[in-house]
């Protein structure tokens, strides 16, 4: 099938971007979405211009890596899907189709389609941890965690730090993102001594980043790759009001 | 020079304690002044980091992805291994061991994978510590589940995500470091060159791999966790971007190459759909719990799966391995499912691939249990393929996923450059020529958690008196100008043809010839082929954009042009060895039965390969390896 594509061009963080037009003829539909990228940059090489700069690594929907903005959704048209895992049988032939990186002040884009999402990686360096050093740890069984909690305390921890949460919310929040880590870490008895310092230091470090705030439309839960749920934004919000009144 | 890998005297279960209390330490004080750099953040780097951060030293860590969190441990899916005995099922550091060198076809150093036994249940106790979700029974108790090749119940897992789960663990350990200014994070960042002063690695070369720049980075010690080198096949399970570029600079900088030959191929992949395929994606192995792999008895059967009656399937892994069945070894399943392909019994539209059926599972435990263990994997199957698991069996075949051959180490995870370590999947040093699964998360956070910040001291106790040696330096300057000079080479190709297209050539050549079957012949004329792709990209290759930019097509370039080289190495190493172990399959040397047949009078030996200039034939060194706690058999899984 052929696919028209609109996709964004930007030199770099600086300069100013634009749409430009492609088409990618003979897309089978076994292809992912990325997959017909690479053919289009194939394309677009062998014609002697810049190919589409666009974040991806392990193609099956784990690393987060992958980013793109497709049709005015994050990921694209499917449900619980990353960019990587969507593949064309879901669109159909002469289809025009869109392509944006995220969209949020605290992901300014690298360019074309790649983003800076190190914002990220700040929230969890200010408190989104245990403090164990190797070696210090009892034998793992003396820890019995409710089968429960445990699976809660999975489902929250199977964010792939993506960033889709933010780019979906029109206020760029990443709420989602860090209740998640919070949650994880909070049903869990190894994170009791730290929970009430560890969300306050991860909201402080959200907000300095430049996200914005919450105001609960969802965006985030339903574009989700890992459909991870906006209860454990509840619990976060729970979790900071206990901390301030402690305080 | 001779290889001397240092393994510590004493009986083999003593060996580690009675070593760690002799080594040297740093003391606190030195420690500050002392600067490591780990390349790559997966499991091996970033624990590896987070713990030598924790001690006091100074840390400099470098992954190419936007995040450390991406590195590609995250995709492990099964488990991990550990000698828990919380099955209460007879396991033990001895039966872990013993299994592991076994499952490795007796091509291991025995010293070392006793060290990864021993140290197995530790990992574990860090993890949960750290928070990581593992699955448990409703006692609130850790559950386990059984893995290929063994036959007890010792693998710890975190539904279809454990690497994911045990990354984050890692990488939310590092992070705490980050935060706390011990480690100086550097993602985009590739290495591309090793800075060697006086025989000893004293930093890198990376390029920032968003301004295009060339870096110089000083450091004590130099710690390479970049992983292994699937990618030379093009088609893998590995993520687009793993590569071999750190190692191999390494190797051209001195660092011996130990058993490049030695590749897994995976039994149980999705198969190829199509010449745009980019990547192959593995089923985790743990599906052969309760799948149950087959191909029809008639050739060429043109039904359907779910068309053709019980007794017109060739349950092939049960037929011809009664005792282990569908959890053979993978290099065991890999071979079987090829040569049932090969002989006409392949199915799907393309006939390379065998059926993974989970129709009795459900019908024995109902679908619901199958969806708790599984159900991410069925998913994602049914996302690649369309197809929905549940109802029609599964198409796999075997796919290239890990290397066993990397980079030589002694006891001490050292290289043969001095200062120079190499961990994980990076090192040839634990899994012999077959890795048992959940094997790789094993290694690579025994390594980094509890072998190597305890084995450097070896080294750094020796150098608390260095200073950080200026980036001024000749050495720096004359290693970025040779990393310069490169860029600047291929930027100039100016040609006509993308990097992708040699490196499809390359990975089908590799796949061909120095795949899942291998002969002299072949082998020859791989070794042939491999030069004349490489001739041709150093021709035709084109680079679009420049080079002090955001270029991805650039950094593969860089990437391709060290697997053309690699790939050569490898088809040597299968050409001397003149015999069928593990996972490397001569097919001059196999049974009646078409099981492997090893030489162990005259390969019972690491081969450790030296460079020796550019299109020079690389120097072999073998180092003997002694077994004294087990007796070399043939592998029966009969």
């Amino acid at each position: 099938m052929k696919i028209n594509l609109k996709v964004w061009r930007q030199a770099n963080t600086q300069s100013k971007g634009d749409f430009k037009d492609y088409t990618v003829n003979e897309v089978s539909e076994d292809m992912s979405f990325l997959e017909m990228f690479d053919v289009l940059n194939e394309e677009l090489v062998r014609k002697g211009e810049e190919p589409v700069a666009f974040d991806h690594d392990c193609r099956e929907g784990i690393c987060g890596m992958c980013s793109m903005y497709i049709n005015g959704r994050a990921h694209g048209p499917e449900q619980g899907t990353t960019t990587c895992q969507l593949h064309m049988r879901h669109f159909k032939d002469g289809e025009t189709v869109v392509v944006e990186p995220w969209r949020a002040q605290a992901f300014p884009v690298l360019k074309d389609l790649v983003v800076d999402r190190s914002a990220f990686d700040r929230i969890i360096q200010s408190g989104g941890f245990i403090s164990v050093n190797t070696g210090n740890a009892v034998d793992a069984n003396s820890l019995p965690v409710p089968k429960h909690n445990a699976e809660l305390s999975f489902d929250a921890a199977a964010c792939i730090g993506c960033g889709a949460c933010v780019a979906a919310c029109k206020n760029a929040s990443a709420m989602l993102f860090v209740s998640a880590k919070v949650s994880q870490l909070a049903l869990l008895p190894q994170g009791q001594p730290e929970r009430y310092n560890r969300v306050q230091a991860m909201v402080h470090q959200m907000d300095l980043e430049g996200f914005g705030n919450c105001t609960n439309t969802g965006a985030c839960e339903a574009e989700c790759p890992k459909e991870i749920s906006i209860s454990n934004i509840a619990r976060m919000n729970r979790d900071f009001m206990v901390a301030k009144i402690a305080e | 020079m001779s290889l001397d890998s240092k393994i510590p005297e004493g009986p083999l279960a003593e060996k580690w304690t009675r070593y760690k209390a002799t080594i040297p330490l740093v003391n606190p004080a030195n420690k500050r002044h002392i600067e490591v750099i780990v390349v790559g953040s997966g499991l091996a780097g970033a624990s590896a980091a987070a713990s030598l951060a924790e001690m006091g030293y100074k840390v400099k860590v470098f992954c190419f992805q936007d995040s450390p969190r991406r590195a590609h441990s995250i995709a492990a899916q099964g488990g991990i291994n550990a000698a828990k005995n919380y099955s209460n099922d007879g396991d033990s550091v001895f039966r872990l061991f013993y299994d592991t060198i076994k499952g490795g076809d007796y091509r291991s150093r025995e010293a070392n994978v006793h060290r990864l036994a021993e140290v197995s249940t530790a990992i574990i106790d860090q993890c949960v510590a750290q928070g990581v979700p593992f699955a448990r029974e409703y006692g609130g108790l850790l559950d386990n589940r059984s893995f290929g090749g063994v036959q007890v119940s010792r693998t710890f897992y975190a539904r279809g995500q454990t690497g994911q789960q045990l990354l984050l663990g890692a990488y939310s350990a590092l992070s705490r470091q980050i935060g706390k200014k011990q480690v100086q994070m550097y993602n985009r960042h590739e290495m591309l060159e090793v800075v060697t002063i006086d025989g000893k690695a004293r930093g890198i070369i990376a390029r920032d791999l968003v301004s295009g720049k060339l870096e110089r980075h000083f450091g004590h010690a130099v710690v390479l966790a970049s992983g292994g080198y699937g990618n030379v096949f093009f088609l893998s399970t590995n993520a687009m971007g793993s590569n071999a570029t750190a190692a191999w600079k390494a190797y051209k900088k001195g660092a011996f190459f130990g058993n490049p030959c030695f590749t897994q191929i995976h039994p149980t992949c999705i198969p190829v759909s199509g010449d745009h395929q980019s990547k192959l994606t593995l089923m985790s192995e743990s599906l052969r719990n309760d799948g149950r792999i087959w191909v029809p008895k008639k050739q060429n059967d043109p039904r359907k799966g779910v068309d053709i009656p019980e007794d017109e399937r060739d349950y092939y892994l049960e037929r011809r391995y009664p005792a282990y069945g569908n959890l053979v070894p993978r290099d065991i399943a890999s071979r079987a499912a090829k040569e049932r392909c090969d002989a006409g019994y392949g199915v799907g539209a393309s006939k390379m691939a065998v059926y993974l059926d989970f129709s009795d599972a459900i019908q024995r435990l109902g679908k619901d249990v199958i969806a708790a263990r599984y159900g991410n994997l069925f998913e994602m199957y049914e996302k690649i393929t369309g197809e929905n698991p549940y109802e029609r069996p599964m198409r796999i075949y075997p796919a290239v996923h890990y290397t066993m051959g990397g980079l030589w180490v002694d006891y001490n995870l050292m290289t043969t450059v001095e200062g120079l370590y190499a961990t994980g999947e990076c090192n040839f040093s634990d899994h012999g020529a077959n890795r048992l699964g959940a094997s790789a998360l094993m290694q690579g956070l025994a390594d980094g958690y509890f072998v190597l910040p305890i084995t450097i001291g070896a080294f750094l106790s020796k150098d608390i008196r260095t200073k950080a040696i200026p980036t001024d330096h000749p050495a720096f300057a004359e290693a970025e100008q040779a990393v310069q000079n490169q860029i600047n080479r291929l930027m100039n190709v100016k040609g006509t043809e993308t990097v992708d297209h040699f490196h499809k050539q390359l990975g089908k050549v590799m796949w061909e010839y120095c795949g899942m079957g291998r002969n002299a012949e072949g082998l020859k004329k791989g070794q042939g082929m491999v030069r004349e792709i490489r001739e041709a990209f150093w021709k035709n290759v084109r680079i679009p954009g420049t080079a002090d930019s955001l270029n991805p097509e650039l950094e593969k370039a860089l990437r391709v042009a060290d697997y053309l080289e690699l790939g050569e190495l490898m088809i040597a190493d299968a050409l001397n060895r003149n015999e069928s172990c593990g996972g490397h399959f001569r097919e001059e040397y196999q049974d009646e039965g078409g099981e492997a047949l090893r030489n162990d009078d005259e390969y019972t030996y690491v081969a450790a390969w030296e460079f020796k200039g550019d299109n020079q034939a690389p120097e072999l060194h073998k180092e003997k390896l002694i077994f004294e706690n087990v007796k070399l058999v043939q592998r029966s899984y009969k």
